[in-house]
């Protein structure tokens, strides 16, 4: 379980932040929600510490983040995964090189028991074994984006962090990619921050939704919850499109 | 207020701008040399690092040398027709002024261009891709993950190149014997033989290894820390090559002031 407490964040007196508490759950799928520039993406940074806060907490099962030193970071970050907006995989190494990095790195097991769990990674996310030794430039983005979510449970994570893990992708393969992270949240029961702005995604596998206006927690709750919910932010937001707004009228 | 305000604060910002950028040089610095989180990784980087910036440099040093030999013997000879200066000056002139200044200083000039630029390209790209930051979190110290094999093959790489690059260039002046009549093989061939100071070859060896330094770790800087799209990774790749030869020319007034003098 992540735990955020009173968490401040300015940048050049810019409050970006404003005292923002909420607890992501373990084993569920847990979403930040907002429009561009509410400060999602700065709360997701600051909670993997990419940012530093100005002040509050940031509890990792009780361990405080801001406390901690680079050190002590570090090895805590050998507990998270994390799903980049853009794959982030590594132009130089192969798909299952890519996925086997963060093993040779950290796991103290051999080169075959590490390229065992490579490919049983890969497999969970159902790549076709043909691409294991291309470039990622040389896959599609949805294959690109699995290979980025078999790199990140490659450690077995207690924290999976996702970026906008459906930028880019086709309705299709984005319902596909949600799934995949609902599933592996599920099965490996770790705690999942999902950074979105995309309503499909949220109504697919929001477990648990904090939504986010000029930098305060406007909003927590579920999927099923989001519809009938009197805040005239959150309504603009998932109601913007003609699709949400039809499900309104059915609902009401 | 004095009309030089404005001036003053520009200085004084500009200065606090450098004392902040050498200050985040050396913080980078002490994250790339400390302890690689694996040394299997980074034997496994290493030798890749030896090909690309070492061997990969060696057809471009290959050619300058020859061509710089062969013109210099050319132009050295063409403007000393004294016939009071013996007849090696020639060959004396061209070996000291390739292993004093042009196989260490200019060539590492020109490779801060070659080997600079694909440096400071290659992890600008990274950080803008988030590949540094996927780094990161997976709890790599990227900096000595991605830099430390790069300042280590090119530091190892470059006296052999000074020395490819002195054999080389003085062996472009002796084709200048051997298929002109601007000067005898005999004449070249004693020049570069006449009151040889090993001590020179030292000297160029140790200044191109400081040099190699600069570029790699300057060139990593500036490639570390570039933000934004494709646009400000070729600004950083320019700032690197920029500034990376004006700390070699820097460099070698006083290494050759403390050496030499």
């Amino acid at each position: 379980m992540i735990e955020v407490k009173n968490v401040n964040k300015s940048f050049d007196g810019n409050h970006v932040l404003k005292n923002i508490s909420a607890v992501f759950e373990t084993g569920k799928t847990n979403m930040i929600i907002g429009q561009s520039g509410s400060g999602k993406t700065v709360l997701m940074k600051s909670i993997i510490g990419l940012h530093r806060i100005d002040s509050g907490r940031i509890e990792y099962d009780g361990r405080n983040l801001p406390d901690m030193k680079m050190n002590e970071i570090r090895i805590l970050r050998r507990e998270v995964g994390m799903l980049f907006q853009g794959s982030a995989l590594f132009d130089s190494l192969s798909v299952l090189e890519n996925v086997m990095y963060p093993l040779e790195m950290f796991s103290p097991t051999s080169v075959a028991e590490m390229k065992e769990r490579a490919i049983f990674c890969l497999r969970h996310v159902d790549l076709a074994e043909k691409a294991y030794n291309l470039a990622p430039s040389e896959i599609s983005g949805g294959m690109q984006k699995r290979v980025a979510i078999a790199r990140a449970i490659a450690l077995q994570p207690k924290y999976l962090f996702c970026d906008e893990p459906n930028s880019g992708l086709d309705p299709k393969t984005s319902l596909i990619i949600d799934q995949l992270i609902h599933e592996v949240t599920h099965k490996f029961n770790i705690t999942t921050i999902i950074n979105s702005h995309d309503m499909n995604s949220v109504m697919e596998i929001g477990e648990n939704i904090i939504f986010i206006e000029k930098g305060e927690k406007a909003w927590q709750g579920n999927k099923n919850d989001i519809f009938h919910v009197d805040n005239e932010a959150l309504n603009d937001f998932v109601f913007a499109s003609e699709l949400y707004k039809q499900v309104r009228k059915v609902n009401q | 207020m004095s009309i030089f305000a404005p001036l003053n604060y520009q200085l004084t910002t500009s200065n606090m701008s450098l004392l902040s950028e050498t200050g985040r040089y050396f913080l980078l610095m002490k994250r790339v040399f400390s302890v690689p989180d694996r040394w299997r990784m980074f034997f496994r980087q290493f030798p890749k690092e030896l090909e690309k910036l070492g061997l990969q440099s060696l057809p471009i040093v290959i050619i300058i040398s020859a061509f710089i030999g062969f013109i210099m013997t050319m132009q050295t000879k063409l403007n000393t027709s004294n016939p009071l200066l013996p007849t090696y000056t020639t060959g004396l002139v061209t070996r000291d002024t390739l292993l004093l200044e042009f196989s260490s200083t200019i060539m590492c000039l020109i490779l801060a261009g070659k080997v600079g630029s694909n440096i400071a390209s290659e992890i600008g790209t990274m950080r803008i891709t988030e590949q540094i930051d996927a780094l990161e979190i997976m709890g790599v110290n990227s900096a000595s993950y991605l830099i430390l094999p790069k300042i280590a093959a090119f530091v190892v790489m470059m006296p052999f190149l000074v020395i490819f690059s002195m054999a080389v260039g003085i062996g472009g002046g002796y084709f200048v014997g051997l298929f002109t009549n601007i000067l005898t093989t005999g004449d070249y061939l004693l020049g570069i033989q006449y009151a040889f100071v090993p001590f020179y070859v030292f000297y160029s060896i140790l200044k191109s290894v400081i040099f190699a330094f600069i570029i790699s770790s300057v060139a990593s800087y500036y490639g570390y820390y570039a933000y934004g799209g494709a646009l400000d990774v070729g600004k950083a790749s320019t700032n690197a090559v920029v500034n990376g030869s004006i700390l070699i020319l820097f460099f070698n007034i006083l290494i050759t002031n403390l050496m030499l003098n």
